[in-house]
């Protein structure tokens, strides 16, 4: 099994700050892979610039293509989709808008088919569709970033902070619609502080700190090392 | 003042807002997707109406050459960015890309223009001729600018319409021109003289504009272009290029700027540097409705067309006093009332 995206030595600078320092990881063909780390690791920066939304130093291999001189648009056609934090939803219109404009690089003809599919992901999605996508509910916005992102069919799936600022049920819903799309065959680079969650749908995490990636391995061999347990489970636990 | 004169006063007003509302669109719609007040959307008018006027007497209109001069440096700027890239093909075909259309046009229009060919056909051949310049001015002054700020985008939009009002003057003389109208004759409704072009001013304005509310509402280009508009990094995420959106844009203004100038050519007597005040007046109404929404903008360019046609009655000295002094009570009262006027991203 070879890996879908490969990334080697990825620096950011944001002036003299380096918020990613010589970041080396791989997500295989149909694995969730989890970045997780404290506020301000560099794990928002480290997606940004493996989808082409910053500039940084280092490899990024997707499918054995170099992407040093694509494009974030053109990422998004090769098969890269990231969902952001910020979630960055076109607010004043319609969910069905948003998610239409998910398949802008698809065309036309493909839009019916997977809209179908999302709103069976995400049948909240089908309720609302005429609803703006500006007066959404917190939960609601998360599944629209989410649809969007898939409405591009995406062979890998970049997710930051599914969980943030969202009620634990709705994470749990999201969470497990992150593993279903695993099981679909779409690759995850998952990015949260939430490590327990995250570390409990991956295959494989890595831990970030101080932009630096200091540990890594499979995901439960992590959440079982007590290096891992002592500074982020027990951090995420206690903030829950 | 008698109702024969108000309703006079009132259809002149209207012909102009219309013109204005079209001006207003343009420059709602290159705002809100590019960030660019654009300035040069007067000279698009002013080059289209004066191109026109060369066209009806045989002549080849100079603007071919602009169009020449800006399809070769967009190339160069293009190809100049794919060499740094390391990749002459794609060089190549970028340059390729912007000059076989500029050279296909300027050959049409060389061709066909001594043969007179009438009114319509010169129509098609100005809309080849200007409407290109809109995406090549993109890419020359602006697409290098892209993430730069509101202010920084203004200086080189103000840069660029003091290059291109030299240029109109190097192109087209410092005479001014009219054209001979597209629709002619005229007639009564009870005490009111309506021309044919005033009717076709006012019927190609609502054309128009219905026409841009379907483009937006129905069509995924036309909804690309509004999700640029609304969240930009959003919009690169679902994989529309920011350049694609801009050179859209600018399209489009270039083209509602030949709409004006088609319809305001055969009213008002155009000079190379007539485009600065009608965009002005185009741009004082975009203000009023508040830079962001087309129908309050289309509204504030009546508005401002019939607060012209007025105040030349009563004070026609202070005409265009009136007209931009309008702009200040608005923008104190904005200012007063708005919460936040910064972009979302």
């Amino acid at each position: 099994m070879s890996a879908l995206l490969e990334v080697g030595d990825l620096s950011v600078n944001y002036g003299r700050v380096e918020a990613v320092r010589a970041v080396s990881l791989a997500v295989q063909s149909g694995e969730i892979a989890t970045v997780i780390g404290a506020n301000g690791a560099g794990k928002t920066s480290l997606l940004a610039a493996i989808m082409g939304l910053l500039p940084s130093r280092g490899r990024v291999v997707f499918d054995g293509q170099d992407l040093a001189r694509v494009p974030a648009e053109e990422r998004v056609a090769m098969g890269i989709s990231l969902v952001p934090e910020q979630r960055d939803l076109f607010g004043t219109m319609s969910v069905a808008d948003n998610l239409a404009l998910g398949a802008f690089r698809r065309g036309r003809a493909e839009i019916p088919a997977r809209l179908e599919r999302v709103y069976a992901l995400f049948p909240r999605l089908e309720e609302r569709h005429r609803q703006e996508a500006g007066t959404l509910s917190g939960g609601e916005r998360q599944m629209l970033a989410m649809g969007r992102a898939l409405m591009a069919r995406p062979r890998l799936l970049m997710l930051d902070e599914p969980s943030l600022g969202l009620a634990p049920l709705i994470v749990r819903d999201i969470l497990q619609t992150v593993s279903e799309l695993r099981d679909e065959g779409v690759s995850i680079l998952l990015v949260e502080q939430n490590a327990r969650a995250a570390l409990r749908i991956a295959d494989h995490g890595y831990v970030m700190e101080l932009g630096a990636a200091t540990m890594r391995g499979p995901a439960g061999e992590l959440a079982a090392d007590p290096r891992v347990a002592e500074i982020y489970l027990g951090a995420a636990h206690g903030m829950a | 003042m008698d109702v024969t004169i108000a309703l006079f006063l009132i259809q002149d007003g209207i012909i102009n807002g219309a013109i204005y509302a079209l001006l207003a669109v343009a420059l709602v719609l290159v705002f809100a997707v590019t960030r660019v007040i654009l300035i040069p959307q007067g000279e698009f008018v002013t080059f289209a109406g004066l191109s026109l006027a060369a066209m009806e007497t045989g002549s080849v209109p100079g603007a071919v050459w602009l169009l020449l001069v800006l399809a070769a440096a967009a190339a160069a700027m293009d190809a100049g960015a794919a060499l740094r890239e390391r990749s002459p093909a794609k060089a190549v075909r970028l340059a390729a890309w912007n000059l076989v259309p500029a050279i296909a046009i300027a050959a049409a229009v060389l061709a066909m223009v001594p043969l007179q060919l009438g009114l319509g056909v010169n129509i098609v051949l100005c809309a080849a001729l200007i409407v290109p310049m809109g995406p090549y001015l993109y890419r020359v002054a602006f697409q290098p600018l892209a993430d730069a700020s509101v202010l920084v985008l203004l200086i080189a939009s103000v840069g660029a319409h003091l290059a291109l009002t030299a240029l109109g003057l190097v192109l087209f003389g410092a005479e001014g021109y009219r054209t001979s109208p597209v629709v002619s004759g005229s007639f009564q409704i009870g005490p009111l003289f309506v021309t044919g072009q005033s009717l076709l001013v006012v019927g190609a304005t609502l054309a128009l504009l219905a026409g841009l509310a379907l483009f937006f509402g129905r069509t995924l280009i036309g909804k690309a272009l509004m999700a640029s508009a609304i969240n930009r990094r959003g919009a690169r995420l679902v994989g529309i290029p920011t350049m694609l959106s801009g050179r859209i844009a600018f399209a489009m203004a270039a083209a509602i700027g030949v709409v004006s100038a088609v319809l305001v050519a055969p009213l008002t007597t155009l000079y190379y540097d007539s485009g600065f005040i009608i965009g002005l007046k185009g741009f004082v109404a975009a203000i009023i409705g508040g830079l962001g929404a087309y129908p309050a903008a289309v509204a504030a360019a009546l508005a401002v067309g019939l607060l012209e046609a007025f105040s030349s009655f009563w004070a026609s000295a202070f005409k265009e006093v009136i007209v931009f002094a309008s702009i200040l009570p608005v923008l104190l009262w904005r200012s007063l009332t708005s919460t936040h006027g910064d972009e979302e991203d």
